[in-house]
């Protein structure tokens, strides 16, 4: 009886705790494994620990410059596509064209798209305009797809700022360059954020896309499924622990900073 | 207040028009340098358009505004001498109290701001809230970082607009008498925007009432209670009675009315309608100045007195006083205020009274035109409460 009131008290908690379980293990089990010295050319099976790929994670051909190339596509491909989002988001939320309807559901349409349909059908534009393909059709493709999670996360912010803030902007002698820099700009910076990082990460391990559109250039993804026919080696391990380690610090910056803010505000 | 000009804000012909909807009909005003003049009116009304109009975050569709001698109308906003104290307030949420009152200075290219923004804060008294974010603040104080952001500037003309809607009642009170004293102190034009009759006639040296998109009528507080020219500005600006009647007769300044079966008398300056013999006037009269005499006394009722019968349908006691409705044949549901100073114990439902009141408190208004305009029933009210 006591067990079953323990169970019904704590439910929410263990429920909690066991998703999260599920979301992280994947996690776990990568770090882990950058920490073991496989025999052999598969990294599937513990063997023993060792740091040997955490002082060589560059160690084995091509990877470093897989990740160098991936990570140049992501920072331009989230340039692009943050800034052209933002205009968007401001154009559809701000001012009433013909058209605009039609734009507004056009937009999502690469969200809703299935991936392959769309490499597919990309790939066949290229061709036809007899594009070379490589690191250019990467970056125009990434930008394509990242622009969509752009608008849709900026024109929430933009939609919910009150158009008075400006006007009393205005009102106080900004001009319409310092209105907005000065008060549309940092209003909807977390909007602007939100896009961006979304677009970082959906660049940076975009595979199915980019694999149709790459040519002959080899990306961080399209480097560890081709290595994964072939053998892993450890360094995929310790490039995927220390994105993970990043992203992590970068969300725990984030907390501490709207913390301290908090603090401010007590 | 002086002879200085330069502060006058002065509408010419100015008009709004939203496809086929006309916001504000062509319209002349001006508010003299230093004065506090308030925009009264319901939603809907075109109070806050004209005072877009003034800011310049609504452009004319027809007319000029001036400021003083100088040609306003297109001017952007921020080329503008005016500040606006937004409804609802505005305050930039990503920007502290300090740097809120400090942008407009800032956008002028003024550098040494700490001084000024501190003496300002400390007038409103939130001199210790310099540091925190809006929405860290009550929202009197808000309002006052709203007053402040504005007046930092010596703005020639402030605007307010419904800026104590917000506030629960006694705080509106309260702001209401703060608004007026920095008013006095700093001498500028306010013009203030309200739908509050109440808030219009206690801040402001002149109201504008608007309605439907035109001023209805313009005067003193006063002389707008006491000699409305519509039905509209009567019952919007409190509350009063109407009687049907016929032009019979003049007789000096006064003119002698037929209604029902009596008589009444109405000064002809208090009549804003024509006096034909045989024409219809509306004779208004409000409710406080109606005396209450139980019929068996009606001949201790001084002569020269207007007079009228009816029976009390209701009294409702409210401390201060009674208001009684009474019925009438020449008026159902007549309201009578009776000050709760000697309380005759006959005034109870039921009974038959006669209504008295001084001739010179009577005033006339145009038959032609709805006896409810402006009150809570008619449409433009709907709407505010709807809101």
């Amino acid at each position: 009886m006591t067990f079953v009131n323990w169970l019904k008290r704590n439910l929410v908690v263990i429920a909690g705790l066991l998703t999260l379980a599920y979301l992280l293990l994947p996690n776990v089990v990568v770090t882990v494994f950058s920490f073991n010295k496989p025999k052999g050319r598969f990294n599937y099976e513990w063997q023993e620990f060792s740091t040997a790929a955490w002082q060589d994670p560059c160690g084995v051909s091509d990877l470093c410059g897989s990740l160098s190339v991936s990570l140049q596509i992501a920072f331009w491909a989230t340039l692009g596509a943050t800034l052209l989002g933002t205009m968007i988001a401001f154009a559809l939320v701000r001012y009433r064209f013909r058209a605009r309807g039609a734009v507004n559901s056009l937009i999502f349409l690469p969200m809703a798209m299935p991936e392959v349909v769309m490499a597919a059908s990309l790939l066949t534009l290229f061709l036809n305009m007899g594009a070379q393909l490589g690191f250019w059709t990467i970056l125009i493709a990434h930008i394509m797809f990242c622009l969509s999670f752009v608008v849709t996360a900026v024109k929430a912010r933009v939609m919910s700022m009150d158009p008075r803030l400006e006007q009393a902007a205005q009102d106080l002698y900004a001009g319409p360059f310092q209105t907005f820099v000065r008060v549309t700009l940092p209003i909807a910076a977390p909007g602007i954020a939100a896009g961006a990082m979304l677009a970082f990460a959906l660049s940076f391990d975009d595979f199915i896309i980019t694999n149709f559109n790459a040519g002959s250039t080899v990306t961080f993804p399209m480097f560890v499924w081709g290595s994964a026919q072939r053998g892993t080696p450890v360094q995929i391990n310790v490039i995927g622990t220390a994105m993970f380690v990043v992203a992590v610090l970068f969300v725990l910056a984030s907390m501490a900073i709207s913390n301290r803010r908090n603090k401010q505000k007590a | 207040m002086t002879n200085d000009t330069s502060g006058d804000v002065r509408l010419s012909g100015i008009s709004k028009t939203y496809g086929s909807f006309t916001a504000v009909h062509p319209l002349d005003l001006t508010v003299p340098q230093g004065s506090f003049f308030a925009l009264l009116g319901a939603s809907g009304c075109g109070k806050t358009t004209t005072l877009r109009m003034i800011a310049g975050l609504e452009e004319p569709s027809s007319g000029t505004v001036h400021l003083g001698e100088q040609d306003v109308t297109a001017l952007p906003p921020y080329k503008r001498p005016v500040n606006t104290v937004f409804q609802s307030y505005a305050l930039f949420p990503h920007l502290d109290i300090f740097e809120n009152v400090a942008f407009g200075l800032r956008r002028r290219g003024i550098k040494s701001v700490k001084k000024q923004v501190e003496d300002m804060l400390d007038l409103v008294q939130l001199g210790e809230q310099a540091r925190k974010k809006p929405h860290q603040l009550s929202g009197g104080q808000q309002q006052r970082v709203a007053v402040a952001r504005a007046l930092i500037n010596h703005p020639k003309v402030l605007l307010l607009d419904e800026p104590l809607g917000a506030l629960d009642l006694k705080l509106r009170r309260q702001m209401q008498l703060e608004l007026k004293r920095i008013q006095t102190e700093v001498g500028i034009t306010f013009v203030h925007v309200t739908h509050d009759q109440e808030e219009a006639m206690t801040m402001a040296d002149t109201v504008a009432v608007m309605n439907a998109g035109r001023v209805e009528q313009l005067g003193s507080p006063t002389d707008l209670y006491e000699n409305p020219r519509t039905t509209f500005v009567a019952n919007f600006l409190g509350t009063s009675n109407f009687i049907e009647a016929e032009v019979d007769s003049k007789s000096g300044d006064d003119i002698v009315l037929k209604a029902g079966g009596g008589k009444l008398v109405l000064p002809e300056a208090r009549c804003s309608a024509p006096t034909a013999t045989g024409g219809k006037v509306l004779v208004g009269v409000r409710p406080e100045k109606i005396s209450l005499t139980p019929a068996d006394d009606a001949g201790d009722i001084p002569e020269g007195r207007n007079r009228i019968t009816g029976k009390i349908a209701d009294s409702s006691f409210i401390g201060v006083s009674t208001q009684y409705v009474v019925d009438s044949p020449v008026c159902s549901e007549f309201e009578v205020y009776a000050q709760n100073i000697d309380r005759d114990a006959r005034l109870v439902p039921g009974a038959e009274v006669v209504l008295h009141w001084n001739p010179a408190h009577t005033f006339g208004l145009d038959a032609a035109q709805s006896l409810l305009a402006g009150t809570t029933g008619s449409a433009g009210i709907q709407e505010e409460a709807a809101v």
